[in-house]
């Protein structure tokens, strides 16, 4: 019996390795043909005539489809963090910091992750579900056939638009919150607008818009990709449209918080 | 028969999913003017081996010469210059459903071009929806029209490009009868239109008589047989016969 045991462990530890070195290869096949489609993305950037009227298209889809959940949260976000800060900043005296410390946290980091989760979400499941329609019934084909470019008319123009849509999208958020801070600073205060904003306002430095800038044009460049590079590549049948739209929520999500971690330790660096 | 009729060359064709070989050697050649009807059964490989003469396939061995060029020896742009002489109707029209009618048969057009002004463009798309008899429905979206309407809009946005080879993937599945022979017919017009040479795949043997000049056979990955229509019918075959019970 020992020798039996043995050898079926030893097949067992053979059958695990060979999967998990299986795994392994497949992971770093997946990455490089992430890198290849962000790369030929960079390529076809610049071939020109560029599809224009697609990009502005994309551009209005994208921001009109998140500005009013991006409103929402914003609000709530800026709200619950005023709502939730007040107390411990009045135990220590410091009830004048609130708007300031509120501007610095959702200026710097909670404007920008919440709104790329939300585009994540909204923006990078739309394109994964509708590119991924297009990969199943042909039409992706139908333009490569007729040779009419389908990545530059369908995946430049969508990934750029997230590139730009996404920060301005920050910056209405951002906005938002601020005013939601207002709104929490005044339930049980008085404060005016203009005080409340121009104490928010005085604690900002350009080194805390620029890093965040920077990070949400990051955010929507792996929104996009995520969203086109699943949908593009999808499968036949059916099934791989919400597969395809599932991945892309799960990947654009993964990508904003890996994205924040680099952006963090280089501003960490940088400044 | 001269090498310069010749718009087509396939030569020992093959191509592999794994360790399943689809095409193992198909050797054909479409003539100019021809309508070539391939014929074979469901899996046999029929759409593959037309997926690989526009490159959407990149064949595994073989060579394919097309309009005299092969297209292993073709830069990625002579490639799609390659692509707008040829025609490719798909099974399901495979129109762009985020656009109405009209777009769609002004996608291709302005791509290739770029020097049409808007009443050229106009023109353009009037008489090509004019030809497959559906003028009307130039505003629609493809969600509004029926399976029919989507493969002659299909054949229209194919042929606004006034390609030289067609190339139609099941053009009559899924269709009614009435309707098939309707596109059937309408194959036909266009072909003696625009003067293209065609390959059909098709296992709708109506449509095989009314369409082919000639037939090719495919049966596990290569030519059974080819001939005329009637040549094929008249074989003793059982293989063969089998299509035309």
């Amino acid at each position: 019996m020992r020798p039996n045991l043995a050898q079926n462990i030893k097949k067992t530890v053979v059958l695990k390795s060979s999967v998990s070195m299986n795994q392994f290869q497949t992971l770093l096949i997946n990455v490089a043909d992430w890198w290849l489609f962000l790369l030929r993305f960079f390529k076809e950037l610049f071939h020109l005539p560029f599809e224009f009227n697609e990009f502005v298209r994309q551009g209005y889809k994208i921001g009109n489809k998140s500005l009013g959940l991006v409103t929402i949260t914003g609000f709530i976000m800026g709200l619950v963090l005023t709502i939730q800060s007040k107390p411990t900043l009045a135990d220590f005296g410091a009830e004048s910091w609130l708007p300031g410390m509120v501007a610095i946290s959702i200026v710097r980091e909670i404007g920008p992750v919440i709104t790329a989760l939300i585009c994540a979400g909204k923006v990078g499941s739309g394109i994964g579900a509708e590119l991924g329609s297009m990969r199943v019934t042909e039409q992706i084909d139908a333009m490569e056939v007729s040779g009419t470019h389908p990545f530059r008319f369908l995946v430049v123009t969508r990934m750029l638009a997230t590139s730009i849509i996404v920060p301005i999208l920050v910056f209405y958020s951002d906005f938002v919150g601020i005013l939601g801070s207002y709104v929490g600073a005044n339930i049980d205060g008085d404060v005016t607008l203009q005080l409340f904003l121009m104490q928010a306002t005085s604690s900002l430095e350009f080194s805390d818009l620029i890093p965040a800038t920077i990070k949400s044009v990051f955010f929507g460049l792996v929104i996009g990709l995520a969203g086109c590079y699943k949908g593009y590549n999808a499968n036949k049948g059916t099934e791989s449209v919400g597969v395809a739209a599932n991945e892309a929520v799960v990947a654009a999500s993964l990508l904003v918080f890996l994205v924040d971690l680099i952006a963090v330790q280089f501003t960490n660096i940088i400044l | 028969m001269s090498v310069e009729e010749k718009v087509l060359v396939l030569e020992n064709l093959g191509k592999s999913f794994g360790s399943n070989k689809v095409l193992n050697g198909v050797s054909i050649d479409l003539v100019k003017g021809e309508n070539l009807v391939i014929l074979g059964k469901s899996g046999s490989g029929k759409s593959v081996l037309i997926k690989c003469i526009v490159k959407l396939i990149d064949n595994d061995e073989g060579t394919i010469n097309v309009f005299g060029t092969s297209l292993d020896e073709v830069s990625p742009a002579d490639l799609n210059k390659m692509r707008a002489r040829i025609g490719f109707l798909f099974q399901g029209g495979a129109l762009y459903d985020s656009m109405s009618v009209r777009e769609n048969l002004e996608f291709p057009l302005v791509r290739h071009h770029r020097d049409l002004d808007q009443d050229a463009i106009d023109d353009k798309v009037s008489t090509a929806l004019d030809n497959v008899g559906l003028l009307d429905a130039a505003d629609k979206l493809p969600a509004e029209l029926s399976g029919g309407m989507r493969k002659r809009i299909g054949l229209a946005r194919t042929l606004i490009l006034n390609p030289e080879i067609m190339l139609y993937d099941e053009p009559t599945t899924g269709l009614d009868p009435v309707t098939s022979n309707e596109i059937s017919e309408l194959i036909l017009e266009m072909q003696k239109k625009y003067q293209t040479s065609s390959i059909i795949i098709t296992h709708d043997m109506n449509c095989a008589k009314l369409t082919s000049n000639r037939i090719a056979m495919i049966r596990d990955g290569k030519i059974y047989e080819t001939g005329t229509f009637e040549e094929l019918k008249s074989k003793e075959d059982p293989w063969i016969q089998s299509f035309f019970i």
